[in-house]
């Protein structure tokens, strides 16, 4: 009966591996991406200039954002003198499906202390559930010191501040190549008119079959229709104006108002002109299937000039490529219909509480700072609305002219009005509707229509 | 007691505790029901063996099915009751999405059994049948988001005067026709996607109809081929008749998984240019738009749809166990 004892203690064993296994599986306290940063060296790091924080003794508070990846890295880099000096332990979650999941957290009970949102819309609708905490005391202070009004108002709801701006794109920008522009002698149009005009030279210039002046894409998955709702969001600002284009975003005005469905009219001058689109592709129609940030590279392949494309379009450049005023590609700013104007689209990364720990206000107050900006500026790849921030800080010549936009004194800062609608509308019928108008299968007034319908 | 409550490595030690402590109750319980008389011994075997089993199932499988149906009553937050709204607003609305799973529905389980079906046939008893069968199988080792984009991939278009990338249109050009826009144009566009299901499901339907082909008795057969039946009369009186309950239950399945539909849909088209379906629109609106109304109407609309097909299966399945 040995061999059945040996049988019966080698299933045991097994067993007890099996279980071993699925344990170590489990457990442990990183969550996909998230690190978490606290207790390092820190020998050297002058802890004089975080006293105002406060100490804690290794208290953790928990941060959920859709910042995963190199940016998350990057981002628990941003704070680890922080974390060593005021002895706060911050444990970051980000996810892809930050969206999605942060509400089923949230009211399963199980919410973070701190969470970055990538959407006003987001984070109204956290405070109308009554989970977010204004900022408080240093966090609030910090927050009105150094942000503008236009950017605070976005983390504001009636009246009271619950989201900080620490991070931002511009999207008015035309993407085109230094080199083919010198060559070709073609100048930076600072208007408009200017730039249509410039199309117009191009084509000329260039047209065929297979060139053509501007190349366009929309195609996202499940996203797909986003760039040309952010192209008609430029558009109404330069042809209608930042109060209307306010009133528009909070449903103040019909959706399908005449004012609106000239601006997409004015997109359509470029993106449905079949001399204008779409180089290296094909038709006006092939911009329904192209994938949003591929539309670009064809600048780089000489098969078209002009690409209207956000700053973070800069991530998706092949390695390699030099970017900059002299280099193989670069941004100019989409330009106003007069030269002084400069209305600017922008998204921004919002960071708000849910309670009011002294430690999570803490965090959120050196967040709000200058000195977060230009450390996490210096890391590199992304820029900071904070009014102290160092644009030398910025990492490449792009981010570099995006902080420069931003601080301009002429800018006037709108946000990207999908995000600001409702869900059912800023990333469902909006998206649709242009994805079907880019398809050729409506025109502006049946498109903006059928949004104004959807309105919940 | 704060170190197991609070910290993840805590918690995770008190639930392989709870877990253990569970398993301990129920193997005492069933040594005690050993003292017991028969039947109410059958009654604690039943509740130590089927208990935990049922408990699971009311917890992940009862309660929130009925809660999705009661909120398919209520508004978008599931604050006040709005009766029959949120399913008004899906037959008007909602009918595009509706006529696309419906196409869906009737031929991806078509598609892949007829082809399963022939490819078992034709491969059955031949020389190269284990590679054959590998092949047409491995496009379900693939995910339905991977099949997705290397389909699109496939499917791409480019304008007629610049070079495809698109396989399909490098051939078409090829051949001097025009490019085809194989997902931007509506309606045929829904055919492509569901070829795309067909070929990953294809492969299931040839395994499980090849085995139940293998298990048709020979003598049948060579009945059959005495009294002089030629293949095509072997084929449909008696290989079919034979294999019907494994068609069933490979048609059902296959079915079952289409009206789950959403991948393909979400990463080849985003569920434009008219190739929304049911399950992607439930996703929609219950996640992207946060509308717990009309996403819960659209779940219990699909567990509707999917009940016909389940009491089928179970029928026939009982039936099989009665022949037997």
């Amino acid at each position: 009966m040995t061999t059945m004892r040996m049988r019966r203690a080698g299933a045991g064993i097994a067993g007890a591996l099996v279980m071993g296994l699925v344990l170590t599986g489990c457990a442990g306290d990183d969550l996909g991406g998230g690190g978490t940063a606290g207790g390092g060296d820190g020998g050297d790091t002058d802890c004089a200039d975080f006293e105002q924080y406060g100490t804690f003794d290794g208290e953790t508070v928990e941060m959920s954002s859709t910042i995963e990846g190199v940016e998350g890295e990057q981002l628990a880099e941003s704070w680890a003198d922080f974390a060593n000096c005021t002895g706060i332990n911050i444990e970051h979650n980000g996810t892809n499906e930050f969206e999605s999941q942060i509400f089923v957290q949230v009211e399963g009970g199980n919410a973070p202390d701190l969470a970055i949102f990538p959407q006003p819309g987001l984070l109204a609708r956290m405070v109308d559930g009554g989970y977010l905490s204004p900022a408080t005391g240093g966090a609030l202070e910090a927050a009105q010191a150094n942000y503008t009004e236009d950017w605070l108002s976005y983390g504001n709801v009636d009246g009271e501040q619950y989201g900080v701006p620490i991070q931002g794109s511009a999207k008015s920008f035309v993407w085109y190549s230094p080199s083919v522009f010198e060559e070709n002698g073609y100048e930076i149009p600072t208007t408009w008119d200017d730039m249509m005009a410039l199309t117009e030279q191009i084509a000329a210039d260039h047209g065929s079959d297979t060139v053509k002046p501007w190349c366009y894409g929309i195609e996202s998955g499940g996203a797909t229709g986003w760039p040309a709702t952010d192209f008609v969001e430029d558009a109404v600002l330069r042809e209608a104006g930042p109060d209307v284009y306010d009133q528009w975003v909070n449903h103040e005005i019909p959706f399908n108002d005449p004012q609106i469905v000239a601006s997409l009219d004015r997109v359509g001058d470029i993106v449905q002109n079949e001399d204008y689109v779409n180089g290296g592709i094909g038709d006006a129609r092939s911009a329904a299937t192209t994938p949003w940030a591929d539309a670009g590279f064809q600048v780089l392949e000489d098969n078209c000039f002009l690409f209207r494309a956000a700053s973070f379009w800069e991530a998706q450049l092949p390695e390699g490529t030099e970017v900059g005023p002299d280099g193989d590609i670069f941004a100019f700013y989409l330009p106003a219909d007069t030269a002084d104007e400069k209305p600017l689209l922008i998204a921004g990364d919002y960071m708000a509480a849910f309670n009011d720990e002294e430690a999570t206000q803490a965090v959120l107050a050196y967040f709000a700072s200058p000195e977060w900006a230009n450390t996490r500026m210096s890391i590199g790849g992304m820029v900071s609305p904070n009014n102290g921030a160092d644009p030398a800080n910025a990492s490449s010549d792009v981010l570099r002219l995006t902080i420069d936009l931003m601080q301009d004194e002429n800018a006037t800062v709108r946000f990207d009005g999908s995000d600001m609608m409702p869900s059912e509308v800023g990333a469902g019928s909006f998206w649709s509707a242009l994805t079907n108008w880019t398809d050729g299968q409506s025109d502006s007034e049946e498109a903006l229509t059928s949004v104004e319908n959807s309105w919940p | 007691m704060g170190f197991l409550l609070y910290s993840k490595n805590g918690q995770l030690i008190l639930a392989v505790l709870a877990f253990l402590a569970v398993l301990v109750i129920l193997l005492l319980i069933a040594r005690a029901a050993d003292s017991l008389r028969r039947r109410k011994q059958t009654f604690a075997m039943v509740a130590v063996f089927g208990g935990p089993a049922l408990l699971l199932l009311a917890v992940g499988l009862i309660y929130p099915a009925v809660r999705t149906i009661w909120m398919s009553f209520m508004d978008k937050r599931s604050d006040s009751f709005v009766a029959l709204d949120n399913y008004a607003y899906l037959f008007q609305d909602g009918l595009q999405a509706f006529g696309n799973t419906l196409l869906w529905v009737v031929l991806v389980p078509l598609g892949s059994t007829v082809i399963g079906l022939v490819y078992s046939v034709l491969i059955d008893g031949s020389r190269f049948e284990k590679v054959a069968k590998s092949l047409l199988f491995l496009p379900m080792a693939i995910s339905f988001v991977g099949a997705g984009i290397i389909w699109k991939f496939m499917y791409e278009y480019r304008g007629a005067a610049q070079d495809q990338i698109g396989l399909l249109n490098s051939v078409i050009t090829g051949l001097g026709f025009e490019p085809v826009r194989f997902l931007q144009d509506s309606p045929l566009n829904t055919l492509f996607l569901i070829f795309v299901m067909v070929w990953i499901q294809a492969g299931f339907a040839m395994v499980v109809l090849s085995a139940a082909i293998k298990a048709v008795p020979s003598d049948i057969v060579e009945a059959a081929r005495l009294d002089g039946a030629s293949s095509s009369q072997l084929f449909f009186q008696i290989t079919i008749p034979s294999i019907r309950p494994s068609l069933v239950v490979v048609l059902t399945t296959i079915c079952i998984a289409t009206l789950k539909v959403f991948d393909i849909t979400q990463t080849m088209t985003g569920a434009e240019f008219g190739t929304q379906v049911l399950a992607n629109e439930m996703f929609d609106w219950s996640f992207t738009y946060g509308n717990n109304g009309i996403g819960s109407a659209m779940a219990v609309v699909i567990f509707v749809l999917v009940i016909p097909l389940v009491v089928y299966n179970v029928r026939q399945m009982n039936k099989n166990k009665a022949v037997r």
